[in-house]
């Protein structure tokens, strides 16, 4: 598999203070992002997510460190011709409608005339907002804002696209329009990078992750391979049957309605507990095997940490 | 063509900014009320009309420059719309480039706004279009283009108050330089008179570009200045140019 990015070793400080004092932000970040998948990249606030960002794109310097884009040097235009990014504030230039804001950032590619006007259509529909391509951005939506944002990271129909925090401020249903569209990405052979600290988008799509605490990479790998399938514990919602009984078989918590709330650690006494149910004439309401989490692991680190 | 099409988005952005037409009404106020000042003045109405027309469009363009150029790299810095402009195939002087163009752009058509209402003015007075004038509202134009590259350059690293009152003391200072000349004639030849003459071959000379006194009095202009004032404008403006971008190559956008 090719490379679309590397990163190796690298450190970036900050100045911060009235007497400036270097803030170490990143501490050595390494990794990489093969050709055609989704590569989240997770960590708490604060960890340096965004800044790792922002020197992938040249905005600014690292003290130390080499980032390589498809095989070009990360500053030169070849690499930025074949680049998407959509920032983590999506806020742009307010006094240009929608349409005229893509055309811009559409000139910068230099694509041809025809091309632009039919590529801005696509682009707003993609991402919902053919209605508003003649409203100017500053009466945009914090959620418009972000559409748009993801249509100007895919105004030159790139091969990797960086996206910081792509589904903030979207409602449920503009998340898995996003959610689709990333997926959609990667089945056209793009590569997709995102940052993001909301843990169950990232698990429905990512093919492999990275965890960033303070600076660092604590773990990347496949999603597959840092979760196990182990099933922690089964919770089972049931009624019509005493608690006292089925206390020994589980940690038991009393719901509404007579409903028990039951979670069964041990996998064959689940088998146990419906037995009883069946011999009680009780009911089963749900029964829901628990797996290790991405929360469950990323919690885990972050605490180690 | 990227750096038209960031001159084409910074033209659109300074056109709508309210102050430019503030300064514009001002101007036109100004320009009208020279007529006023002309009867009641004992002397050359004309004159008076075109030293006080000439004057306004000089001033009110360079506060057009200054206070818009001041704004324009800090905003996009500021707001954050720098992150996308410069994540494009794009070269971070394209960009300086584009924005002062823009600027350019939007002066010239406030400067062609001025000049028309300037000599429609002197037309009701004298019945003649007087083209002369044009010779000094080109130079004033050369004068806008150096100081909108020092208000971009100033804007380059720091906030737009301080950039205005940096790109203001260039504005004064240039126009108050030329006392080191006669200075310099006056002294006798010594360390001071080096260091004088040091000085002003440092501080911008803007009086290079006054050549309100000789339209207004249709005295001839040797050829030698004007070319000397072109080259100097030329020359001053992609030196300050030149500058900005090697302030704005390695600094950090955060
Ligand atoms: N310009 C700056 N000057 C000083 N410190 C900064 C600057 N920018 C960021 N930081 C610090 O760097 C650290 C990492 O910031 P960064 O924005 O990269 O975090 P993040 O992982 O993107 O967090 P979030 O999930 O909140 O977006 C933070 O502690 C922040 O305070
Ligand atoms: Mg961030």
């Amino acid at each position: 598999m090719a490379i679309a990015l590397e990163i190796k070793d690298l450190h970036k400080s900050f100045k911060t203070g009235f007497i400036p004092k270097r803030k170490k932000i990143l501490e050595g970040i390494s990794l990489k992002v093969e050709e055609g998948e989704i590569f989240g990249y997770l960590g708490p606030n604060g960890a340096g997510k965004t800044t790792t960002i922002k020197c992938v794109l040249g905005l600014i310097f690292p003290d130390k460190g080499e980032i390589e884009i498809l095989g070009h040097d990360y500053l030169s235009l070849q690499a930025k011709q074949r680049i998407g990014f959509l920032p983590e504030n999506p806020y742009f230039y307010d006094y240009l409608t929608a349409s005229e804001f893509l055309r811009f950032y559409a000139q910068l590619f230099s694509l041809d005339k025809k091309e632009i006007g039919k590529k801005i259509t696509d682009l707003l529909s993609l991402v919902g907002l053919n209605q508003s391509k003649d409203i100017q951005l500053r009466k945009f939506s914090r959620g418009m804002l972000q559409r748009i944002g993801f249509a100007q990271a895919l105004i030159n129909d790139p091969s990797l696209v960086l996206l910081d925090e792509p589904l903030g401020g979207l409602d449920p249903l503009g998340r898995k329009e996003i959610r689709d569209i990333i997926v959609r990405l990667r089945d056209n052979g793009k590569t997709v990078f995102l940052s993001s600290h909301i843990l169950q988008d990232i698990e429905m799509i990512c093919d492999r992750v990275a965890i960033i605490v303070q600076g660092e990479v604590i773990n990347q790998g496949k999603l597959q391979d840092l979760i196990s399938e182990k099933i922690l514990f089964t919770e089972i919602i049931l009624s019509g049957i005493e608690k006292k009984d089925i206390e020994g078989l589980g940690e038991c918590l009393a719901g509404d309605g007579g409903r028990i709330l039951l979670k069964v650690f041990d996998e064959k006494k689940v088998n146990d507990v419906l037995k009883l149910v069946q011999e009680h004439k009780g009911k089963i309401h749900s029964l829901i095997p628990r797996t290790e989490t991405l929360e469950d692991l990323f919690v885990g680190m972050v605490t180690q940490q | 063509m990227k750096i038209r099409a960031v001159a084409n988005n910074t033209f659109k952005e300074a056109i709508r900014d309210r102050i430019l037409y503030l300064l514009l009404f001002f101007a036109a106020v100004c320009i009208g009320f020279s007529r006023v000042l002309s009867l009641l003045t004992v002397g050359d109405e004309n004159k008076i009309i075109k030293d006080v027309g000439l004057a306004s469009i000089s001033l009110f363009g360079a506060l057009m420059a200054i206070l818009i150029g001041t704004g324009l790299v800090y905003k996009e810095i500021d707001k954050k719309t720098i992150y996308t402009l410069i994540s494009k195939p794009i070269h971070r002087y394209q960009f300086l480039l584009g924005k002062f163009l823009g600027l350019i752009f939007t002066l010239f058509i406030m400067l062609l706004l001025m000049s028309i209402i300037f000599l429609a003015l002197l037309f009701l007075h004298t019945y003649t279009i007087e083209w002369a004038m044009l010779v000094a509202i080109f130079f004033i134009f050369l004068e806008l283009c150096l100081i909108t590259a020092v208000a971009i350059f100033f804007s380059c690293f720091s906030s737009p108050i301080l950039s205005s009152i940096f790109s203001v003391a260039f504005y004064l200072i240039g126009h108050l330089s030329w006392g080191f000349e006669t200075l310099l004639q006056k002294m006798k030849p010594g360390v001071g008179k080096i260091l004088v003459q040091i000085l002003y071959t440092v501080l911008p000379d803007l009086e290079n570009f006054n050549f309100k006194t000789e339209v207004v009095h249709h005295l001839l202009i040797p050829s030698k200045v004007l070319v000397y004032s072109s080259f100097y404008g030329i020359f001053y403006t992609l030196f300050v140019l030149i500058l900005s971008m090697l302030v704005f190559r390695k600094r950090d956008f955060i």
